[in-house]
């Protein structure tokens, strides 16, 4: 460990202030923060600080999001094999799946990296962890034969668009994440949507029919999957979205670690179920709709991606509502308005992203009456004072 | 009268490093100080030159804009050195004390039977005045104001701090007359802060509202008293005085005597004889403080809202403690990973340090981390015991939005409420300085 420091500082040495590279050193120190927690001390305010930072918490998202991505690799593999009539074996599922996707998790990372360090270092701060969350999300809710310069496009735009032009990190107003989805879902929509691109080469392949069970809904045909096919994940979507009990695995550990919100998350399966019920206790009797009115409150909480939606991006604390009761209002109506563009919507049978990419937006204003309230008990403290001395 | 106040949001931090119950005499020092620095936004003038006599209770120096304050002397002796900074700041007035002090006699003065015009005067004519803080804005009071309500606390709740209630054990005679004077220098109430479960005779005490605290850290802080009882509004003037103060202003008012007694606990686990001292204000640091790990900080105050020191500088004007924690410039590998390095104490869940709530902590000055931009949120909200929103009044002092400071309750809170927000923040964002900064603009703007 002594021997790797002294590389590692020698290697620095013309990254210090004055020095030659100067200008460089984020990138480095980047690198440098990613093997050891720095020997930096407090200067000012408090002398003791809590272990914690920022490169902790996004970890423990990172972490959170492997049983979604193994199974998303998997379940890649599955529903190619299986729809061909061969039945894979785990490891010939995994390998298939794995080809595919972690060339795209590179591409992500490097491009979305590689931004993320030229901002650092023309802006003169240190390289913000976001990003390690960001660039692994990105691929996890593409379609699987998405090619991988639109991931790159996707990353590029929602780094630029979505978060720098914004000030970066703790700035932007919508979720990185979702902006590279909407991007890749209106400029390449063929590659986005349909019934074709939900299943490893299905585009390709004539054996093969990728729809999703929303698709399959929206077109009024039947669905071949029960509800613990939905649950368990072992159906066509998008690569990660599919196991609702890989997604409840990682939002468990993001709750016990109060890295996610369990506001946001309970709050806005309850607003989905809400909305569900609605729909089907109404039914076609008031609206005119499709096959989406009638599926199982039950089932829309556990297909699309609405709980990967709810738990890995309505989480995400720059964009998500800040204070506590504007949590529960802001997940609550994720919930409620991605089941309603779901159902009412059949162009966009995947509502959540877009739910979420709107109360990303309205977050603020949500926040804003959360903290008015508390600004009038404020007011209304000094009334009576005012009172007295008049 | 009492009243209970039971704190939930905070944060109970145990370090290792607590002192001893044990009061020593402080060997004589031979050197004090005074350091206009310790007193927030005065411009001292001095009154006396390098070389001159001064009894203690002599004034030093006075504040340029509000000279009725007056700043003494702590002990007897001779003035040896006015320590000055850039553009002639001066930093500190160093005495060389007499073997024995002798006292100017101020008089004794009976606060219940005099006017209240008599009392005030005899507070700030004497120095007694420096003890007296306002908030809003953490600075000392103005001898022209009559404050809403006088508070002081004698349970603090910071980890590894000097414990009031033993500091005050004999004090008891004094502690009553100090706050008698009190009463006399408001219309309101003098609140006292007592721990709930404490069976001392802070409790029995006469003229005061007695307040029972229990929950954790910043339960004992002033400002979390204040907003428990009566919150400051717009221009609304509060004092606050240090528990042990108290004892001294009693102390000249039934002797006349200024006895700058400080009872100075020193704590942290760098310090190897950690008890309490009994020594005067302003001592150096060198005459208790014994024998001490290398490569350590000295704090004077508390490890959350104290100010680095030199070890051969002098103890701070308020403080009761003198903290002394290992210097953290070492590097951890991997320190950053989730459920690693759970020795290092972290009130986040990425930390297995929850675990064990009651195992005490090593603390070293380590940042753990470098600053980042604000992301996560929600984690100040859970150590803000006050009705406001931390993160929204923090952004509001960054960007310097005064109407949106009053409105988030800005004279509510002053830099030492916000330093749990220090501690804890993953951005490692300085939150005291920012209150601090946020406060300088309100006095500049509103006054």
């Amino acid at each position: 460990m002594n021997w790797i420091r002294k590389k590692l500082d020698e290697v620095k040495a013309p990254f210090q202030p004055g020095e030659k590279y100067e200008k460089y050193a984020p990138a480095v120190n980047a690198l440098d923060t990613f093997l050891f927690v720095p020997n930096h001390t407090t200067k000012k305010g408090a002398h003791v600080r809590d272990a914690v930072d920022l490169k902790r918490t996004m970890i423990t998202v990172v972490l959170a999001l492997i049983p979604a991505l193994i199974f998303g690799m998997w379940n890649t593999g599955y529903q190619h094999f299986t729809q061909l009539g061969e039945s894979p074996s785990f490891i010939d599922a995994f390998i298939h799946g794995a080809w595919k996707i972690v060339p795209m998790i590179i591409v992500s990372y490097g491009v979305g990296l590689a931004l993320e360090f030229a901002f650092a270092i023309m802006r003169g701060h240190e390289v913000n962890e976001g990003y390690l969350v960001t660039g692994l999300l990105i691929p996890m809710i593409m379609p699987v034969d998405i090619p991988l310069w639109m991931v790159a496009l996707s990353v590029i735009f929602a780094v630029l668009i979505g978060k720098e032009a914004f000030g970066g990190t703790g700035m932007n107003i919508l979720n990185p994440a979702l902006t590279a989805r909407a991007f890749a879902f209106f400029a390449y929509p063929t590659y986005m949507s349909g019934n074709k691109v939900w299943v490893s080469e299905a585009s390709t392949m004539d054996g093969i029919t990728g729809e999703t069970i929303l698709g399959t809904l929206a077109a009024n045909k039947d669905v071949a999957y029960q509800t613990a096919d939905m649950f368990t994940g072992v159906i066509p979507g998008s690569i990660s979205e599919t196991s609702t009990l890989c997604i409840l695995a990682g939002a468990l550990l993001l709750i016990l670690t109060k890295v996610g919100s369990w506001r946001i998350i309970l709050s806005g399966f309850i607003g989905a179920a809400v909305m569900g019920l609605i729909f089907n206790t109404l039914g076609n009797s008031v609206f005119t709709g499709n096959g989406l009115m009638n599926f199982p409150w039950y089932n829309h909480l556990v297909v699309g991606g609405l709980a990967f939606g709810i738990v890995f991006m309505a989480t995400d604390p720059v964009s998500a509502a800040q204070t506590m009761r504007g949590k529960i209002i802001y997940g609550f109506l994720i919930g409620l308005f991605g089941i309603m563009i779901r159902v009412f919507n059949p162009a966009y049978p995947e509502g959540i992203m877009l739910a979420i990419l709107l109360m990303n937006v309205f977050a603020p204003t949500i926040d804003y009456y959360v903290v008015q309230a508390n600004v009038n008990k404020r007011k209304k403290r000094l009334k009576p004072q005012t009172v007295k001395t008049a | 009268m009492s009243k209970n106040v039971k704190v939930k949001r905070g944060l109970k931090l145990s370090f290792k490093g607590e002192a001893e119950k044990i009061l020593e005499e402080a060997p004589v020092s031979k050197n004090y100080a005074i350091k206009p620095p310790n007193f927030y936004s005065i411009v001292p003038k001095t009154t006396v030159k390098e070389g001159a006599k001064v009894l203690a209770g002599d004034e030093l120096f006075y504040s340029k804009y509000s000279d009725q304050t007056r700043f003494v002397s702590p002990v007897s002796g001779i003035v040896k050195e006015i320590v000055r900074g850039a553009k002639r700041k001066i930093l500190e007035i160093r005495i060389e004390a007499d073997q024995e002090i002798s006292y100017k006699d101020f008089g004794s003065l009976d606060p219940l039977s005099a006017s209240e015009k008599e009392v005030k005067s005899k507070v700030f004519s004497s120095g007694l005045g420096v003890f007296l803080k306002q908030r809003p804005y953490d600075i000392l009071a103005n001898a022209e104001d009559s404050p809403k309500a006088i508070y002081v606390s004698a349970f603090n709740t910071a980890p590894i701090v000097g414990d009031l209630e033993f500091i005050l054990k004999d004090k008891q005679a004094h502690f009553q007359t100090g706050i008698n004077v009190l009463t006399r220098l408001t219309e309101g109430k003098v609140y006292l802060g007592v721990e709930a479960n404490s069976n001392s005779y802070l409790k029995k005490l006469e003229n005061a509202e007695i307040i029972n605290i229990s929950g954790p850290h910043p339960a004992g802080n002033v400002g979390t008293l204040i907003h428990e009882t009566e919150p400051i509004n717009q221009g609304e003037r509060v004092w606050t005085v240090g528990a042990e103060d108290v004892a001294i202003i009693g102390e000249l008012f039934s002797t006349g005597k200024y006895n700058a007694e400080r009872t100075v606990a020193v704590t942290g686990e760098s310090a190897k004889n950690r008890k309490y001292y009994k020594t005067l204000i302003g001592a150096e640091i060198q005459s208790f403080v014994g024998e001490v790990e290398e490569n350590s900080r000295f704090i004077s105050g508390d490890v959350l809202t104290g100010e680095k020191v030199e070890p051969d500088n002098f103890i701070n004007f308020y403080d009761n403690e003198l903290s002394i924690i290992p210097e953290g410039d070492n590097y951890r590998m991997f320190g950053w990973l989730p459920f690693k390095d759970n020795h290092v104490h972290s009130m986040s869940k990425t930390s297995l340090s929850w675990l064990f709530p009651n195992k005490k902590y090593s603390v070293n000055t380590n940042l753990n981390g470098e600053e980042r931009a604000l992301v996560v949120t929600g984690e100040m909200e859970e150590v803000m015991p006050l009705d406001i929103y931390p993160m929204e009044l923090l952004k509001a002092c960054m960007i310097g939005d005064i109407e949106k400071m009053e409105n988030l309750g800005i004279y509510e809170v002053i830099p030492e409420d916000f330093a749990l927000v220090d501690y804890v923040n993953t951005s490692k964002i300085e939150a005291q300085e920012i209150i601090r900064n946020g406060l300088d603009l309100m006095i500049t703007e509103v006054g």
